[in-house]
């Protein structure tokens, strides 16, 4: 039962001294401690987060690029494309405009054809009148020398006319 | 790997040299059994028979010399300041030495020195003078006081002085180590879910008092027969301060659920209040000082036993003495593993009730809600 007495010198000591203790080491120890170990804490989640805002910002980067990136892959196939057309337009163009030309050209051949075709018959027909008229002249020149004959068939015509 | 081999091979040396100190210690005091019992004429001891109660009480009470060890015979002891105050002799302050060593007291400066179950104590040489006197000597356990004070005071200024020089980006080094996990712990563990908001006005004295008591616990594992923490004193003091904190501290809600519990039927009320009073009022202060009391004696008492298992045996005869070393020395290394677990456990513990009492106190009342689902 002693023990649980406690003793009285031992407790007056202990009570001054753990007051100062406490004190002092609150002052002293635990206030720079505490203070610097909050500070770290702190610290390391400020740390912490500005890490991962840096990784969202990366992955939003990222995800901007590829976008970019993309972006830009349409608009070369676009280009690509309007590029292609462009050219089937103009080569279309100008199979369009070359044969127009062509078969225009041929017009004005085949025309000229025609004309020349035309003027060369006209030349043969005259030629061959003018031809006809000498040998007719000839043949006829040759059948009125004969005076006899002429009177017999002029005789002949006559007396074919019956008048009524 | 190596490292801890060569770590772990040195704690069980240091392990088998506190058992083997706390041995020497007994063994020197064996020899001067038989006359210190002679000299303990109320208890009437057998001469010769080890007084086993007194060997015990002897290394766990408080002394007013340093009892290192006996020297052909003679103790060999640190003598201690002795202050008495009595209000009708006034103030005297002499060593203990003047007193003599055990066997024969010699009266100084109109005081005497006497035994009794192992522990020394002082009272007038006039037998017939009955006034009150009070005794605060610098006795064996306040100078484990101071000692264990001066260690805590440069163990944690220094780690204070590395963050003060290296600010708080710096990684820690050597002993900061080892304090800032604790820190860490009983800030995240002990004083946030029990004391909630305000739990940064409350870490120095929790850290104080965990560490005091752990250091404390530590040293009376120590073979100078330090035992701090395992006198009632100490830790009365200790649960006095947490006491005095929380009665500071308590707010309106905690006083009104002491003399008017709501929601309590009125004839209850007068079986409840005086059972909320001792509870809150003298049960938590007192079971804080006696848990840590009572572990820490207990301890103690039971290695002391175990090794005093050598000379209870040898007693009966030399051979089963010897014979029985290895089991003592056995049993004594375990106990000292299981006594530095409790110095850690008992000081986490009366640190985190000191915690729970405080935020008990300061609880701002949701208990009203918690009612009011009740009715629901």
């Amino acid at each position: 039962m002693e023990l649980l007495l406690p003793g009285f010198g031992l407790f007056f000591w202990t009570l001054i001294a753990l007051l100062f203790v406490i004190f002092l080491l609150k002052k002293f120890a635990w206030k720079p401690i505490l203070e610097a170990l909050n500070e770290r804490e702190s610290n390391i989640a400020d740390s912490i987060a500005s890490a991962e805002k840096m990784k969202s910002e990366m992955a939003s980067m990222k995800s901007e690029n590829e976008n970019l990136l993309n972006q830009a892959r349409e608009e070369r196939s676009l280009l690509l494309k309007e590029a292609k057309e462009t050219k089937d337009k103009i080569i279309n163009e100008a199979k369009d405009q070359a044969k127009e030309e062509a078969n225009k050209i041929m017009l004005e051949a085949r025309q000229q054809i025609e004309m020349q075709k035309n003027a060369a018959i006209v030349d043969v027909k005259n030629q061959i009148g003018s031809l006809v008229i000498e040998v007719s002249e000839k043949v006829l020149r040759r059948e009125l020398a004969d005076k006899n004959v002429q009177n017999d068939y002029i005789s002949k015509l006559a007396n074919e006319i019956k008048l009524n | 790997m190596h490292k801890s081999n060569i770590k772990r091979a040195k704690s069980v040396l240091l392990a088998i040299f506190f058992t083997f100190g706390l041995m020497g210690n007994l063994f020197a005091q064996g020899h001067e059994v038989a006359p210190t019992t002679e000299n303990i004429s109320e208890e009437h001891h057998e001469e010769g028979k080890l007084d086993i109660k007194g060997e015990i009480f002897g290394h766990i009470s408080d002394s007013y010399g340093w009892h290192l060890f006996d020297f052909g015979g003679h103790p060999v002891s640190v003598p201690l300041p002795v202050i008495l105050i009595s209000p009708a002799h006034g103030v005297t302050v002499f060593m203990s030495s003047e007193f003599g060593h055990a066997p024969h007291f010699v009266p100084a400066n109109g005081y005497e020195m006497y035994v009794e179950n192992g522990k020394q104590k002082i009272r007038f040489a006039d037998q017939n003078d009955t006034s009150a006197f009070y005794d605060i000597s610098i006795t064996k356990n306040v100078l484990c006081l101071f000692l264990s004070i001066i260690i805590l005071w440069f163990l944690l200024t220094g780690i204070a002085k590395k963050y003060k020089k290296n600010g708080a980006n710096v990684a820690p080094t050597g002993f900061q180590n080892a304090v800032e996990p604790i820190i860490g712990f009983i800030q995240e563990n002990v004083a946030k879910p029990n004391l909630g908001k305000t739990y940064a006005k409350y870490m120095p004295l929790l850290l104080t008092l965990f560490f005091f008591i752990w250091v404390n616990n530590l040293l009376g594992l120590l073979p100078f027969g330090f035992n701090l923490t395992g006198n009632i004193a100490v830790t009365l003091v200790l649960a006095l301060i947490f006491f005095v904190v929380m009665l500071i501290n308590s707010n309106k809600n905690f006083w009104g659920h002491i003399f008017n519990p709501p929601g309590v039927p009125l004839g209850i009320k007068f079986i409840l209040v005086p059972i909320e009073i001792l509870s809150n009022l003298l049960i938590k202060p007192v079971a804080l000082a006696i848990r840590l009391f009572a572990n820490i004696f207990a301890g103690h008492t039971i290695i002391l036993s175990i090794i005093l298992l050598i000379f209870i045996f040898a007693g009966l005869s030399k051979v089963a003495g010897i014979a029985f070393v290895p089991v003592s020395v056995g049993f004594s290394i375990f106990m000292f593993f299981l006594e530095l677990l409790v110095a850690a456990i008992q000081a986490f513990i009366f640190t985190n009730l000191t915690a729970v009492f405080i935020g008990q106190a300061i609880e701002e009342h949701h208990h009203d809600d918690s009612h009011g689902h009740d009715h629901h």
